[in-house]
């Protein structure tokens, strides 16, 4: 068992000591940089953070979609390999749902400033 | 020293040039490098850029239309009237710069955010979308015997490149097999009209002033196919930096940008520009998941090539949008 502080504890106070102490100081093409590498910290962070939940409901939504077990990664190839055969479509009941709440999750990660993700937020269907 | 070598090179061709300024370089990747600097002459300094493979480089990446090719469709814009650099030199072996080409500098910005929020824009802004639609008119207005060997692709061959490319990851994402279901479903065929294709135009690619577009750059992705695919390309929403609202690079609409290439005596196919953008918003996603395993495989290990691989799921967010729209 590792000890405290957790891995996104230290991710975050890391980008928050750059965010605050060091971007500052910096100028040019390695301002740019430095933004660059908090954005990976900051992602990080909040992929730590929010990830296990995301993956859970995931993997409850697949197996009811694919009616199988398996990885995660055994669940999502059933589901893309019967999305190519035409198995399953927009028709089936569940999918659109599906596809919307993991892509909405993964933008919460890699990008919750994008903004189709903002609108996409005051829209949610209930 | 490259200041040595642009030397002797700018002597052959531009007369009364004494010399030039320290190059500077603006980027630089795997395939080709941008190097800004100034000719020195007493009539007045002269800004140029070189655009070059780096010193060993082998063969261009099989999408790429090649230096030398990206030099003769810019001379091509320029004497149609695309705003476009003038190309003052392409490199020769006895130039010893490897191959590549020099052009005129164009003053202006590049940088979207910037073009999108400036004030000193504010007056063009509104003008953009429908002005980008003259110039790619005339674009695909440009002569074809006059154009260079170019690949040919059709929207057929672009689903099969872009489902092979994505396959080859390894790595499941029912979003876009469901974009490829559509693509494929949504297939317009071979187009009536088959004329050159910039192949990367969009905000991003455009040197815009306060009276407007000054310069279309980055041909290398220009290819022959379908016109309408530049049109669908324009509008894929990553390219509207935040104005997801004006599909035209975040300028405006695409009834203005439909106007502007009909005034400039060119047929607009609504229906294939959005098969264009639906196949251009799935590229987009590919090529971010392609960047990423080109950070793993190296040469390139930079962070920014890391991050791009987690733009993929912004394309994915837009697929949904355009193929499964919620409320």
């Amino acid at each position: 068992m590792q000890d405290e502080p957790t891995p996104s504890e230290l991710t975050k106070v890391v980008a928050d000591f750059l965010r605050h102490d060091i971007a500052p100081l910096i100028s040019g093409h390695n301002a740019f940089k430095l933004r660059v590498a908090i954005n990976a910290l900051d992602l990080v962070t909040r992929q730590l953070t929010l990830e296990q939940g995301g993956d859970v409901a995931e993997s409850a939504r697949l197996a009811a979609l694919v009616a199988t077990q398996g990885s995660l990664l055994d669940l999502n190839r059933s589901l893309a390999d019967r999305i190519a055969s035409g198995d399953v479509d927009l028709q089936t009941p569940g999918l659109s749902e599906h596809l919307w709440q993991t892509t909405m999750d993964k933008l919460a990660v890699d990008q919750p400033n994008y903004a189709a993700y903002k609108r996409e937020l005051g829209n949610k269907s209930d | 020293m490259i200041e040595a070598e642009l030397t002797r090179c700018v002597a052959s061709w531009c007369p009364g040039a004494t010399g030039v300024t320290v190059p500077a370089k603006l980027s630089g990747g795997a395939s080709q490098e941008t190097w800004t600097f100034d000719i020195v002459h007493p009539d007045g300094n002269i800004g140029a850029i070189l655009r070059r493979a780096p010193k060993g480089y082998g063969a261009a990446p099989s999408r790429a239309a090649g230096l030398d090719n990206e030099a003769i469709l810019m001379r091509l814009a320029f004497e149609a009237g695309v705003p476009s650099p003038r190309v003052l030199h392409v490199l020769g072996p006895e130039d010893d710069l490897s191959t590549g080409f020099i052009m005129q500098r164009v003053e202006g910005e590049t940088i979207p955010r910037k073009i999108l929020r400036d004030e000193q824009f504010a007056e063009a802004r509104p003008l953009l979308a429908r002005q980008l639609g003259t110039i790619a008119a005339g674009i695909h207005g440009l002569p074809r015997d006059k154009l260079p060997v170019l690949r040919e692709m059709n929207s057929t061959k672009e689903i099969a490149e872009i489902e092979r490319e994505y396959r080859s990851f390894g790595w499941p994402r029912p979003v876009f097999e469901l974009a490829l279901r559509w693509l494929r479903d949504h297939d317009p065929g071979p187009s009536e009209q088959v004329t050159l294709v910039h192949g990367d135009f969009r905000h991003g690619n455009l040197i815009i002033g306060p009276d407007g577009v000054r310069a279309v750059l980055d041909w290398e992705l220009a290819h022959t196919s379908d016109p309408m695919e530049d049109l669908g390309w324009v509008c894929v929403n990553s390219w509207r930096f935040g104005e997801i609202d004006k599909p035209v690079g975040g300028f405006g609409s695409r009834e203005d940008l439909f106007a502007g290439y009909e005034a400039a005596g060119r047929k607009v196919d609504p229906a294939r520009v959005m098969f264009w953008e639906v196949m251009g918003t799935l590229r987009w996603g590919v090529m971010c998941c392609g960047m990423m395993q080109r950070f793993r495989l190296g040469p390139d290990h930079s962070m920014e090539r890391a991050l791009i691989g987690r733009r993929a799921s912004e394309t994915e967010i837009d697929l949904l949008r355009l193929l499964a729209p919620r409320a």
